[in-house]
């Protein structure tokens, strides 16, 4: 048979990645009443599991190591009528034959779901010296949590907040805890220069050393890690080194297959890749928000979650499809502490409504123009989520200001 | 349809808040607020993404 023109839909849903938003993928397609095949491939040996712990709760002093996974062998296999194919690196893309190499074997599809995620981005020159780890997947939870367990001096190279959660946990043990940053103030990118500096306060009110403003010269050791050596010459002891560097799109794979990619796979607002049939979920997707009239990819439990089941059900009904319009949103715990952030840090500057940045409790509102774009809190957990809404609603700053300022905001519920 | 939480589970991400504020509410220390047992009238939707939705797995529904 010649392709298919006729408006049947697809007969075969083949998902790459099998995370969170491959996981979500195939559950929503079942769940949309999708009877054909449904294949799920992953290139780690392990069932879904949740990453979020892996630097929370699996590093926490006496916390178990056992991986917080989403659905049983069984439940996927005979509930979901899934096939999984793990320990399976799907290794390229023809999108005009529809097929997935998957190694030597091809696996054919009607409708494509891309959730093959992000890797960490290593130190380059590091690969061989025992004690040099990245946190992105179990097996590098455990190698560092093994280390905290055996009482490791520990230097988090970047102050993003997964290397910030690595050293709550040193610090939690008693361990010295060391924090070099390349920027002259942390998290600069993610929430702005301002409050990135407020947040890190919490490094040095918890006894972690933050060196701002100094890159990484070398890290020494013969086969195992001494020390690191930043670039103004001071040497750091170090039995653990946990590079916090960012990740970069999981798209190797997609080399030659002449999808585009552009720091992800660029996707349309209903998260449509650049070819018929494939769609893309979650860290690897760069999609178009028209809730900011952005090309955005963000790197966030919620997004992952949520794109991964709008992608497939785009995918297997793809008349009915619905664009992806979120706030983004994501978490994060230091040392006791909670932030949240949802929206964007906009470019026009930022108000805090509640608290005091160099305490433990603050609001910060963002705005562009006389839009509210998102809020900063920490300690807040009351708050967020009201002005996710109002982002959500197009709210003024001015309007948002106001609401933060009544005596009565947020002591009941709102509606 | 009953709303469950399993506290042990939940801490206080909100997510179930921004799908549906008038079930769900976390207070000042962060602990989540189930301000109705049950799902009300018409709410049946924005409850389930709150359920679907919750990072730490801490919801149920229960017929
Ligand atoms: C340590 C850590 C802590 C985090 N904490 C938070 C938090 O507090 N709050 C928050 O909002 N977010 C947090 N996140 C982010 C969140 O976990 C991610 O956004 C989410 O996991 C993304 O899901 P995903 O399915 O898109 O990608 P991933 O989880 O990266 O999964 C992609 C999967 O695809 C596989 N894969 C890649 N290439 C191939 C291939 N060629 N063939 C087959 N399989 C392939 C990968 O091995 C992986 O299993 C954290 C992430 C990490 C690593
Ligand atoms: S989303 Fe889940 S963890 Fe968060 S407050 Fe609601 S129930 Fe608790």
């Amino acid at each position: 048979m010649s392709a298919t023109t006729v408006h049947t839909g697809p007969n075969s849903l083949v998902v790459v990645g099998a995370s969170l938003a491959g996981l979500r993928a195939v559950e929503a397609a079942r769940k949309a009443g999708f009877a054909g095949r449904v294949t799920l491939i992953g290139d780690e040996p392990h069932l879904p599991y949740d990453r979020p712990p892996l630097s929370k709760q699996l590093l926490a002093p006496g916390g178990s190591t056992d991986p917080v996974t989403f659905r049983s062998r069984a439940e996927l296999v005979d509930e979901l009528g899934v096939e999984l194919l793990l320990d399976a690196p799907a290794t390229g893309l023809d999108p005009d034959a529809r097929i997935v190499h998957v190694g030597g074997a091809e696996v054919a599809y009607d409708a494509l779901v891309i959730a093959t995620g992000a890797v960490a981005r290593g130190l380059p020159g590091t690969e061989n010296l025992a004690g040099v780890h990245v946190l992105r997947t179990l097996d590098d939870a455990r190698a560092v949590r093994r280390a905290l367990d055996e009482g490791a001096r520990t230097v988090v190279v970047g102050a993003g907040f997964i290397g910030s959660e690595v050293a709550s946990a040193a610090r939690a043990r008693g361990l010295p805890a060391t924090v070099v940053e390349a920027l002259p103030a942390p998290l600069v990118r993610s929430v702005g220069s301002g409050l990135g500096a407020g947040l890190s306060a919490l490094h040095t009110r918890n006894g972690t050393v933050l060196r701002c403003g100094q890159a990484v010269a070398a890290v020494e050791g013969t086969g195992r890690v001494e020390r690191v050596r930043l670039t103004d010459g001071t040497a750091i002891e170090a039995d653990l080194v946990v590079v916090g560097v960012g990740a970069v799109p999981g798209t190797g794979w997609l080399a030659g297959s002449g999808l585009p990619v552009a720091d992800g796979v660029v996707c349309d607002e209903f998260l449509r890749a650049g070819a018929p049939g494939v769609y893309a979920a979650g860290d690897v997707a760069r999609w178009h928000n028209r809730l900011f009239d952005r090309s955005m990819r963000v790197e966030h439990w919620s997004a992952a979650a949520e794109q991964g089941a709008l992608a497939a059900r785009n995918a297997v009904s793809p008349a009915d499809a619905v664009p992806y319009v979120t706030v983004p949103y994501f978490w994060s715990d230091w040392y006791g502490s909670r932030i949240q952030f949802a929206g964007v840090a906009g470019g026009d500057g930022h108000e805090i409504v509640s608290g005091d940045p160099a305490g433990d409790h603050f609001v910060a509102l963002y705005r562009e123009g006389d839009r509210l774009t998102g809020v900063l809190t920490l300690n807040g957990q009351r708050h967020v989520m009201k002005y996710r809404r109002l982002i959500a609603q197009g709210a003024c700053f001015d309007e948002a200001v106001a609401f933060a300022r009544t005596p009565a905001h947020g002591a009941t519920a709102a509606s | 349809m009953r709303i469950v939480l399993d506290r042990a589970r939940c801490t206080g991400i909100g997510i179930c808040e921004s799908f549906a504020p008038t079930v769900f509410e976390v207070d000042d220390n962060g602990e989540l607020v189930v301000l109705s047992a049950e799902v009300p009238e018409g709410a049946l939707d924005e409850v389930t993404a709150a359920v679907e939705g919750c990072p730490a797995l801490a919801l149920r529904l229960e017929p």
